[in-house]
């Protein structure tokens, strides 16, 4: 941008290279996502928002392998998660896995802030920084056994990782819901008729608690997230059980890998973040109060009723990369079944120093993050999902740029110093209008972490100012 | 030129309003829906609609250039139809209006174009689709407005398939919520569905695929509810609806047949002889008036068509 600028200011240029670089110019900003965007500085990640579920859907030719984890924080003895299963589930299709596959790929797809730093007006200069990498790896498994209650069929019980599974069929909610709190699973009261209308669909249950010997015994930490595999043309994430007697609103992310392109809800309006909004330098400091703060602004414009799309992306590659691409057996470990590995993929080499394209066979897999606040009123229904053969790449980018500081020597400069006050009040306003945060708050803050806006106190006052924030010695 | 006579007929035409209604809801989709209508696609779509009009016209042989009904399967295509591609938005424009005239049974085209143009592409293309959820909930009441206004400003004789549909729908949707204790939340949640008002008022209403007769055109609008039932809930597909209309549109001839009616026709103003009608099975409506054309005519606007002969408008 820059160069184009100096390109543009040069008396001898002649009409077709600055219509080239205009037009050049142009297609930058018609098509970001292939130009260079930015600095990643920070990332809006799912641990800024407080019990907030985490759901992985792989989703291909009517087989779905769904990852859920849980920020159950509690003591391990109550937990309990009781998930409709469109089909019966046998032991192989059921795994537990890691925490940080699925903050790889949230890290991965969360919504980013970047900066730049804008060039000295009169010279080109150039910066450049580098992310830092990760990777790992791990499973279990064991045997099952065979019961019969009353109304309640105990189709299957599992012994994985450190959950003690159980499929259930029901003839009855009632019954069912007996059983499930004689058993220890504790579900909300009103569960029953949620239950009753999965029940005459023909839904199995998987139920799982945490067999307390086994998770003391694996040394880990906290409750590691469940993967469930199996073939289904029903594409749905049930959530009503989750919103009987929940006083608060709800926070999910589902994070989709598909072959064809990006995922959207078919029973709910989808819409996209406010992206490549420029925003003042001090949110660096700040950024997660800010996302929190602009995510409330927006669930409440769309009244709690819309699903929010933060990502949407080829994953062989990024700009910027909030984190480096998921690895062939990071994305199998999800459940990417449809990728080659082993003996017929590529493996990829370790410590790969990559930014922008992961150096391996392109996967066919493209990467959807939504991002929804839900109550039982406002999302009455479960989501139903369907694949879209969209792939135009979609990414939550927050933009920060910090003006030059350094000695302005050239004419050219004067345009650039005198335009900046007017860029900063719009980035105020911008960030006003997100957040729905106080704009003089906002300037103070804006005023005070920057410093003098600019080289020369000319640039003070300058175009953009109200005639009136002149007036009484105002401290701006 | 702009005689009060003439404003009046060219409002009272259903199709006008019909245009005007469309491209207004295309305005609404791009402004304010993300993943709503765009305006390169509607672009598109516009220009080879109009072209695959004239020139199928032209080599058919079917008198002066219609396009009206051309521009109601563009503008309504744009609002259904989603896609990066502007060829394959193209392409289904001309796969839509080309079926009008490619396939006719007994002269009369077999499906609603814009129908068929969308189920047949975004069958076999990865690059097209619809997306359902796009109108959300508030557009619903706005959009209800709008339609049923519109049914009552111009006395549209085919309002009787569109309400017949939404109450079949409305009867699945209720009766399957209620056979299953959920609640009276998810019904409602599911019939305020802006792509199912369009449907209504905008696909299934077109009256020249649709049976002549008003018990052709419940059992017809019965048979459609059913058919978007049983792929929403036993196959587990989206856009039900749109599939089973255009299978249901395979028995519009078989309907006819069981069950006769008057034919569909624009009718000219008071004083003028009528129009010879168009596509309409000759050996049900006898030459020259007749009694059965009476009521049509007290139903059916007053519209003039240019010239004679035959004319392919729809």
């Amino acid at each position: 941008m820059i160069p184009a600028v100096r390109i543009l200011a040069r008396p001898t240029v002649r009409p077709l290279v600055r219509a080239a670089s205009v037009a050049a110019l142009l297609a930058l900003a018609a098509a970001p996502a292939r130009s260079f965007c930015g600095f990643y500085v920070a990332k809006a990640d799912t641990k800024l928002f407080n019990r907030a579920s985490k759901v992985v859907l792989v989703r291909h030719d009517d087989k779905t392998v769904l990852t859920m984890a849980s920020d159950f924080e509690g003591d391990p003895k109550e937990f309990a998660v009781v998930i409709p299963s469109p089909t019966f589930l046998e032991e192989d299709q059921i795994h537990v896995t890691e925490m940080k596959y699925l903050d790889h790929l949230d890290a991965y797809t969360a919504p980013r802030l970047v900066e730049y730093f804008d060039e000295d007006p009169c010279a080109i200069r150039r910066m450049e920084k580098r992310m830092p990498a990760t990777a790992e790896l791990s499973a279990a498994a064991s045997a099952p056994a065979r019961d019969e209650a009353t109304g309640v069929t105990i189709e299957a019980t599992y012994a994985v990782g450190e959950y003690d599974i159980v499929i259930l069929s029901a003839e009855q909610s009632d019954g069912l819901e007996r059983w499930l709190r004689d058993n220890g699973y504790r579900i909300p009261d009103g569960a029953s008729r949620v239950l009753e209308s999965y029940i005459k669909q023909n839904v199995r249950f998987f139920v799982a608690k945490v067999n307390l010997a086994r998770h003391e015994a694996s040394g880990a930490a906290y409750l590691r997230p469940i993967q469930i595999a199996f073939e289904s043309p029903k594409f749905v994430l049930p959530i009503r059980l989750g919103t009987v007697n929940a006083k608060e609103p709800q926070e999910l992310f589902v994070m989709a890998l598909t072959r064809t392109g990006r995922i959207e809800p078919t029973n709910y309006r989808t819409v996209k973040l406010p992206t490549d909004a420029e925003i003042p330098p001090y949110v660096k400091e700040e950024f997660p109060a800010f996302y929190r703060a602009m995510f409330d602004r927006l669930v409440e414009r769309e009244d709690m009723r819309a699903v929010f799309l933060e990502y949407a992306w080829d994953m062989n590659w990024c700009d910027p990369c909030a984190a480096d691409p998921l690895t062939h057996d990071e994305l199998r470990e999800l459940g990417v079944f449809w990728l080659e590995g082993g003996e017929d993929g590529v493996v990829p080499a370790p410590g790969r120093p990559a930014r922008m394209i992961a150096p391996q066979p392109a996967a066919e897999v493209f990467v959807t993050r939504l991002h929804l606040r839900y109550t039982g009123e406002t999302f009455p229904e479960d989501l139903i999902f369907m694949e879209t053969g969209d792939r135009t790449n979609f990414q939550g980018r927050f933009v920060l740029r910090h003006p030059y500081k350094g000695p302005i020597s050239c004419p050219e400069a004067k345009s650039y110093v005198a335009g900046l006050p007017a860029r900063q009040e719009r980035e105020v306003q911008t960030l006003a209008n997100l957040t729905g945060w106080d704009v003089n708050e906002i300037r103070r803050k804006a005023g005070l972490r920057e410093g003098a806006p600019g080289p020369t106190p000319a640039v003070r006052g300058a175009a953009g100012d109200k005639w009136y924030h002149r007036l009484w010695n105002r401290d701006r | 030129m702009l005689s009060l006579a003439a404003v009046r007929r060219f409002v009272a035409d259903p199709r006008h309003y019909q245009i005007g209604a469309l491209a207004g809801l295309n305005l609404y989709a791009f402004a304010f829906l993300d993943f709503g209508a765009r305006p390169a696609p509607l672009a598109a779509i516009l220009v080879a609609s109009l072209a695959t009009q004239w020139a199928a016209g032209r080599i058919v042989g079917a008198g002066p250039f219609e396009p009206r009904s051309a521009l109601i399967s563009a503008f309504g295509l744009s609002m259904l139809l989603r896609t990066n591609s502007l060829a394959l938005a193209a392409a289904t424009a001309f796969v839509s209006v080309g079926s009008k005239f490619a396939i006719r049974v007994r002269g009369k085209h077999l499906f609603n174009p814009t129908n068929f143009g969308i189920v047949l592409m975004t069958s076999l293309f990865d690059g097209v689709w619809i997306s359902p959820g796009q109108w959300g909930s508030a557009a619903f009441f706005g959009f209800l407005v709008v339609a049923a206004g519109g049914l009552v400003v111009t006395r549209a004789a085919r309002s009787d398939i569109t309400i017949a549909f939404l109450a079949f729908h409305a009867a699945i949707l209720f009766g399957r919520s209620w056979w299953l204790n959920e609640p009276l939340a998810i019904p409602l949640h599911r019939i305020q569905n802006g792509a199912i008002l369009i449907f209504a008022f905008h696909m299934i209403s077109d009256p020249r695929t649709t049976p002549w007769s008003r018990s052709g055109r419940l059992l017809f609008a019965l048979l459609v509810a059913l058919g978007g039932g049983f792929v929403s809930f036993v196959l587990y597909r989206p856009n039900g609806v749109l599939y089973a209309l255009v299978l249901v549109s395979l028995l519009t001839p078989l309907i006819d047949r069981l069950l006769p009616g008057p034919a569909h026709r624009w009718m000219p103003p008071p004083g003028e002889p009528p129009a010879p009608p168009e596509s309409a099975p000759l050996e049900r409506v006898p030459p020259g008036p007749s009694p059965g054309l009476a009521p049509v005519a007290a139903r059916v606007p007053a519209v003039r068509i240019p010239g004679s002969g035959k004319v392919f408008a729809s």
